[in-house]
This record gives structure tokens, C-alpha cells and sequence, in this order.
């Protein structure tokens, strides 16, 4: 049985103590990361002035490069034809699916955005010893997004990685061989580390995790939940 | 088309001004003139050919003069924000897929301890100091930057070009970022 989700306390006041790394940041900068990933990037940037900061800089060294390229000269008539085209109508924008209303959101609206609703509407799919998971669904090749829902107090079973594993804080926390991961924290992993994450007690903790490879869990019990694993 | 002159921050950002006041059409013409022919190089660096580097440049330009009025001088430079155009727009024509962007108006969204200053020469100064970092990195470097920045090559990519181990390119982009941040640091106390 899980705790319902209440939005006491979804507000974060303190920053986070793990951050986005300088490779995510310059592949977000460049527009070169992928949606996945991207979306995990924008997520902890919701939750965190340092890492908003790092990402203006980025994007102002684009500026600066876009300033200092070598210029190619464009057709004849080039302004013209697009002077032309001010006063048509734009094609309209990207639908966003409307989000409803919503003062007291328990997740960041980008993520809200790939849920089509909130933390709280969200169908989980059991994988046994109480974890869920939740499907993102996303067409990036390579690449799987889910959430994931540990019980409060509750064991992810020891696992490593062939790839590598971003892990965002969206509620609860938890504490592994690494430290301490709260809202906003982003733990990012690769295949050297073997880890086994605990719910902190009070909270179920439910996570944003994008994965880049099929995750192998280890021990025992392990060998049994990678038959429901389908990653 | 000659473009010789090399505008200031301050030109760039008063044409902008009359763009989001008044939809001047002279205004985004000098601004057309600036950056259609960048945009059209940034695109061809991505990897486009001549002619839909021109319509791409020609397209974000349009969403130039219709995004006008959601320029923010506190938030970026105009050169900045025409990136970010820029980039959404080859994000767009190359990969088909979306980058997930924040939220301004998310109630989640937690605020700077101290206010940002929204000093308009501070751009000015963010360039500056950015330029004299680039100047102070090994070229080598520089070019990585400009490889990932430009050329949408992915890491693995700049190894190969290169020939460096991937480990060696992803170790000193992160030393050029240290770098630009610690300058960047400088320039704001």
C-alpha cells in the first residue's frame, strides 16, 4: 500500500546539492542532447538557480560564437522575400496538450508536460517488493524514460549498468553508496558503479529516470525482478 | 548582399527595441542583414546545404520578428537569444524531436538567492569576458567548443575527427568550461 501523494512541501527552498554535469549542460547548450535526457536537464533546472546560471553562460557563449562565425552571403533578394512573408499568418504553434490549471503542482510543468497531468494521476505498473514504475512515453532511439517508485523506508535491489543511468529526485529521498539524493538531486551513474539505493523513511521516493541501457540487477532477488524488467 | 559592419550589443539591442515596440521593418531588416548570413553559416556547419541553410535562416528570422515581443533584455543578449532561436530551429530540421524546456511561470520553479542583475551592459561584458576566456584556452580546445557548439557533433564524433580518446575530449571541454566559468565568475563580482 502507498502513501497518497500530498503537495505539502513540493516547493523546494534549498538547492540542490547534485548537479547537472558539464557534458549535459554543453549538449543542452548546443541543442545536441537528446529529448530524454533534455527532459531531465529541464527538470532539475526548474529546481536549481546554479545550474539556470551555468546554462545562461552556455547559452551566451553560443551568442558570442554566433556573433564571431564567418558570415555567408545570402541570395539576392533574400530580405525581400522574407519582408514579404511578415505580415502572413504564423503556422500555428506546436500544440502543447493544455495542462490544467494547477497552483500547487507536486512536479515541474516540463515534466507534467510528458505525464499529461500531474505526479498524482499517473498509472503505475507493480514490479514486486512494492516498486513501480511508469513508463515516459518518448520516441528517442536508444533511450527509455520511466518514473520510478520506491516505498518509504523500502530497498531498490542492488543493480549495475552497462550505460549510463540518470537518476532526478522528484519527491522523498534516498541514500545510497554515493550520499544523500533529495528533490532536485540528479545522481548520474555509469557501468563502474554498483549501487543500491534506500527509500528515507516518511516518503515514498519517486524518481525521473533515464537510462541508455538495459539495467542488470545483481543478487538473488535481482536475478528475479530482471525477468519483469523488461528495459 | 554586403554586410561589413560589425554592430555593438547596444545597436543590437535598440534595433531589437523598435522590433518588440513599434514592429519597425527597418529595424529587423539592419537586424536581418546581421545575423541571416551567421545563421545561414551556423546551419551549414550543422551540416545543411547551401540552399535549406538560407530557408532555415530565412525561418528563424521569422520567428524573430514574431517572438520580438518575448525578448527579454534582462534575461539575454540579443545575439543569445537569436542563438536560441537559431538552435531550436536546426533541432527542428535535423532531429525531429523536441527539447524539453523549463517552465518560467512554473510555481516550482526556485529562485536565485540574490536577484540577477539585470544590468544591460553586463552583456556586453559577459561577451567580452567570454571572448578574452577563448582566447586564453589551447586552440585545440576552442575548436572542441566549437565542433559541439556548431557542428552538432556529438562527443564520440569530436574523438574521431580529432583522434583523441573520448575520454580526452570529454576531459578538456570540461577544463575550456571551467575555464569560461571562472572568468565568467570573475566578471560579475
Amino acid at each position: 500500500m502507498t502513501a497518497a501523494l500530498t503537495s505539502g512541501g513540493a516547493m523546494r527552498t534549498v538547492e540542490p546539492s547534485h548537479h547537472l554535469s558539464d557534458d549535459m549542460l554543453l549538449d543542452y547548450a548546443a541543442g545536441s542532447l537528446d529529448e530524454a535526457t533534455s527532459l531531465i536537464v529541464a527538470t532539475h533546472l526548474t529546481y536549481c538557480p546554479s545550474c539556470r546560471k551555468r546554462a545562461a553562460e552556455l547559452d551566451a557563449l553560443g551568442g558570442t560564437l554566433l556573433r564571431d562565425v564567418a558570415p555567408v552571403s545570402l541570395s539576392k533578394g533574400s530580405l525581400e522575400s522574407v519582408l514579404a512573408r511578415l505580415d502572413q499568418p504564423a503556422e500555428p504553434a506546436p500544440v502543447h496538450a493544455a495542462l490544467p490549471a494547477n497552483d500547487n503542482p507536486l512536479v515541474p510543468a516540463v515534466l507534467r508536460r510528458y505525464l499529461g497531468g500531474d505526479l498524482d494521476a499517473v498509472t503505475w505498473k507493480n514490479l514486486g517488493m512494492g516498486v513501480q514504475t511508469s513508463e515516459i512515453a518518448m520516441n528517442v532511439e536508444g533511450k527509455r524514460a520511466f518514473l520510478l517508485r520506491v516505498p518509504a523506508g523500502k530497498a531498490v535491489p542492488h543493480h549495475t549498468h552497462d550505460g549510463n543511468e540518470f537518476v532526478l529526485i522528484l519527491r522523498g529521498a534516498y541514500n545510497d553508496e554515493i550520499g544523500r539524493f533529495a528533490r532536485g538531486d540528479l545522481a548520474i551513474s555509469d557501468g563502474s558503479i554498483k549501487h543500491k539505493p534506500v527509500a528515507e523513511p516518511g516518503e515514498d521516493c519517486i524518481c525521473l529516470v533515464v537510462v541508455d541501457a538495459p539495467i542488470r540487477l545483481t543478487g538473488p532477488i535481482g536475478a528475479i525482478l530482471n525477468l519483469f524488467v523488461k528495459v | 548582399m554586403t554586410q561589413t559592419a560589425n554592430p555593438d550589443a547596444q545597436s543590437l539591442a535598440e534595433w531589437m527595441r523598435r522590433l518588440a515596440e513599434d514592429q519597425d521593418r527597418d529595424a529587423f531588416a539592419a537586424l536581418f542583414e546581421y545575423f541571416a548570413p551567421r545563421i545561414k553559416a551556423y546551419m551549414m556547419r550543422s551540416g545543411s546545404d547551401d540552399v535549406s541553410a538560407e530557408e532555415f535562416a530565412q525561418e528563424a528570422m521569422l520567428m524573430v520578428w514574431r517572438r520580438a515581443a518575448s525578448f527579454d533584455p534582462a534575461q539575454a543578449s540579443v545575439a543569445t537569444w537569436v542563438f536560441t532561436i537559431a538552435r531550436n530551429k536546426r533541432i527542428d530540421a535535423f532531429r525531429r524531436n523536441n527539447r524539453p524546456e523549463l517552465d518560467p511561470d512554473d510555481p516550482l520553479l526556485l529562485p536565485a538567492a540574490e536577484p540577477m542583475q539585470d544590468d544591460k551592459l553586463e552583456e556586453d561584458q559577459t561577451a567580452d569576458a567570454i571572448r578574452t576566456a577563448m582566447a586564453d584556452l589551447p586552440a585545440e580546445q576552442v575548436r572542441m567548443l566549437k565542433m559541439a557548439f556548431y557542428e552538432d557533433k556529438a562527443h564520440s564524433e569530436i574523438a574521431e575527427e580529432t583522434g583523441l580518446p573520448l575520454g580526452t575530449v570529454k576531459s578538456r571541454l570540461r577544463l575550456a568550461m571551467g575555464k569560461l566559468r571562472t572568468i565568467l565568475g570573475e566578471t560579475e563580482l
